[in-house]
């Protein structure tokens, strides 16, 4: 049994209704702490649905996530500050003059951020978008690194190795939250229609693609610049979230991070995606005790820095060798799959795949 | 640029690319047999550097016996790694094998960094490997020297190991067709595991050498050594050895003259990699010594 397409959108209303009126409790009782901890595991949703769609969707192996992420960081920051800040910021060398005064509602700059990663990818996508699985991986790392190298180097655009401090308090919860509501509502939309389909075809066999008539080029930068734009936003969260830039932020363990999302949670799979960077980055932020100082009644272990990434690297190995295609594999969360679900269990049926609405 | 400082600087690119090629034969072993992408090869390079440093207090000074046998260990611990994260995924998706490589890689950096902390630990200085020759008007650091001897060496007993022995005609059938080679009714997990051990073995003398040039150990240090003895992997031809060296010394070469040339770009220096393996990749994607082949319907 299936439910309406008009009582599946009402459902879906109301279940993001309910999140949010778990986010304003959360907001309200539960202290600034999980606030922050809750904010950013939307952001790692934000990010883990970007690279979803470049190398989930359409099999194109991307280790160039922190280029994208760091593009988008700047971008919005030095155009959402104030000049005062920027000043402030840029004591070693001061800021090229034609970036000073400029200064756009957040929104705004958001959404350039994005689109400016975007350009980006275009840009690099045309040439190195041909290139096979591993090599792309490669050229795409050598890409990410890159861009590092120059924010380094370019200290009157972007403070160079300092970073900018300060930033702008322009994010919440419930903004975050609603950015990652839109993409994964955009990246469930994108992989049910025929772009998505086209997108999954070239992923499973390219040659076969392109003999069924899709313009494998024009797909393949169509999805590396929505997965880009997806990180350029990520990103520009993430550095107002933590209210600075550290170049360091951006370095190939991120892009490690958000691959391990995407991977652990099943390639393709936006379920996945979503819990896992939920889970990983809740249980990486809990974990934080770990690395404090523990009473243990008889002695005082002092904290050691590196424990946390010990327990989750183990944690990450062992999900790796226990579920080879991720945790959810192909299974999606679905209202109807849910329905189907308690309505099989009720029957007893004894058919299998009921509840599988992938 | 006078003759004597282009020399100097040849004998330092020299040796630096020595330095990624010794590395980057770990990576270019690994994948030629496996299609795996192995991250965390540059920890253990940088396990290898850390062992010599406990070995050689341990042992008080005996460097020969020290280092030996942090070159064994380290060897082990690569083929260890083979044995507990990449061995039960062989026949998942690659890209479960790369994350297995990326966990790894995290494991072994935090262990470091919990067993010795995140402080810089100071490298013993061999007074073989810290002594400066004067030839011509060019000093060369005796380090320099064992670097480029040490990294022949090795090259020239690879090379027969690879093309005399019945183990490398194994390791080249494996490398040219994994499924075939099977077939064959030969020993995989044991080629494996001797590749992993040799990469391995290989990495610790390079990280030996790394340590002596440089001689300041840190738990982070591997990061960009490592990567760029991935990329002289690919530039010079991923899962060939040779291709491995040629790759090596073109990137230490280009490097270090890159910043000889232009002393006012030289905070570009770490990009000079990348952008060189961004045009390899362009015009010959299997890269200098590598073949190509074509797409199969």
């Amino acid at each position: 049994m299936t439910l309406s397409k008009k009582k599946t959108r009402i459902v879906s209303i109301a279940l993001i209704a309910l999140l949010f009126g778990f986010l304003a409790i959360v907001d309200n009782f539960l202290g600034s702490y999980n606030v922050r901890i809750l904010s950013l595991c939307a952001i790692n949703i934000i990010l883990a649905i970007g690279l979803n769609i470049i190398y989930g969707f359409t099999g194109m192996f991307s280790l160039g996530h922190a280029g994208f992420m760091a593009i988008g960081a700047y971008v919005a920051t030095l155009l959402t500050m104030s000049p005062a800040t920027k000043t402030a910021n840029f004591f070693m060398v001061p800021i090229e003059p034609w970036l000073l005064n400029i200064q756009l509602p957040f929104p705004v700059s958001l959404l350039i951020a994005g689109f400016v990663a975007a350009l980006f990818a275009v840009l690099i996508g045309l040439p190195i978008l041909k290139l096979g699985d591993d090599y792309l991986g490669i050229a795409t790392l050598g890409f990410a690194e890159i861009i590092r190298v120059i924010i380094n180097n370019l200290p009157s655009i972007t403070n160079g190795s300092m970073g900018i401090k300060n930033l702008p308090d322009v994010t919440n919860i419930y903004i975050i939250y609603a950015i990652a509501v839109l993409t994964v509502f955009f990246a469930y939309r994108l992989s049910n229609n025929s772009y998505g389909r086209a997108l999954k075809a070239i992923r499973e066999n390219e040659i076969a693609a392109e003999a069924s008539g899709i313009n494998i080029l024009k797909h393949k930068v169509l999805a590396f610049s929505i997965g880009a734009f997806f990180a350029g936003i990520g990103g520009a969260l993430l550095v107002f979230w933590s209210n600075t830039i550290d170049p360091k932020m951006f370095t190939l363990t991120a892009t490690f991070q958000v691959l391990t999302y995407v991977v652990a949670g099943g390639l393709g799979n936006i379920t996945g995606s979503v819990v896992l960077a939920f889970t990983f980055t809740f249980l990486m932020e809990w974990m934080r005790f770990i690395e404090g100082p523990m009473n243990l009644g008889f002695i005082t272990v002092h904290g050691v820095p590196g424990m946390r990434m010990l327990l989750f690297s183990v944690m990450l190995l062992v999900i790796i060798l226990k579920f080879g295609k991720g945790v959810f594999g192909d299974y999606e969360f679905s209202i109807n799959g849910i329905i189907n679900f308690f309505k099989n269990l009720k029957k007893k049926s004894t058919k299998k795949g009921g509840s599988k609405n992938a | 640029m006078t003759l004597e400082i282009f020399l100097q600087n040849l004998s330092n690119g020299i040796a630096y690319g020595s330095l990624y090629a010794l590395i980057a034969i770990g990576y270019t072993m690994v994948y030629g047999i496996l299609r795996l992408i192995n991250f965390a090869h540059s920890n253990i390079f940088l396990t290898g550097a850390y062992l010599a440093f406990v070995l050689y207090a341990a042992f008080k000074g005996n460097w020969i016996l020290a280092y030996g046998l942090s070159i064994a260990l380290t060897a082990c611990l690569g083929v260890l790694t083979d044995k507990i994260a990449y061995k039960p995924i062989r026949n998942a998706p690659r890209i479960s094998a790369l994350i297995s490589a990326i966990a790894v890689s995290f494991i072994i950096e935090n262990l470091l960094l919990i067993i010795f902390g995140g402080r810089p630990l100071a490298f013993p200085k061999i007074s073989l490997l810290n002594k400066i020759y004067n030839v011509g008007g060019i000093s060369i650091p005796s380090i320099n020297i064992a670097i480029i001897l040490v990294s022949g060496i090795i090259l020239i007993v690879l090379m027969l190991i690879l093309y005399k022995t019945k183990t490398g005609l194994a390791m080249r059938a494996l490398s040219s067709d994994f499924d075939t080679a099977r077939l064959m009714a030969m020993d995989v997990d044991k080629i494996v595991s001797i590749t992993f051990a040799i990469g391995s073995a290989i990495a610790a003398v390079g990280g030996i050498m790394y340590a002596s040039k440089f001689p300041q150990i840190h738990p982070y240090l591997a990061a960009m050594p490592g990567i760029k003895a991935f990329i002289a992997a690919v530039v010079g031809g991923i899962g060939n050895v040779q291709g491995a060296f040629i790759g090596g010394l073109t990137l230490g070469l280009i490097e270090i003259l890159f910043v000889a040339l232009f002393p006012s770009l030289s905070g570009y220096r770490d990009a000079i990699a990348f952008i060189v393996l961004i045009i390899i990749l362009l015009y010959k994607p299997t890269g200098i010594m590598g073949k190509s082949g074509r797409v199969k319907v």
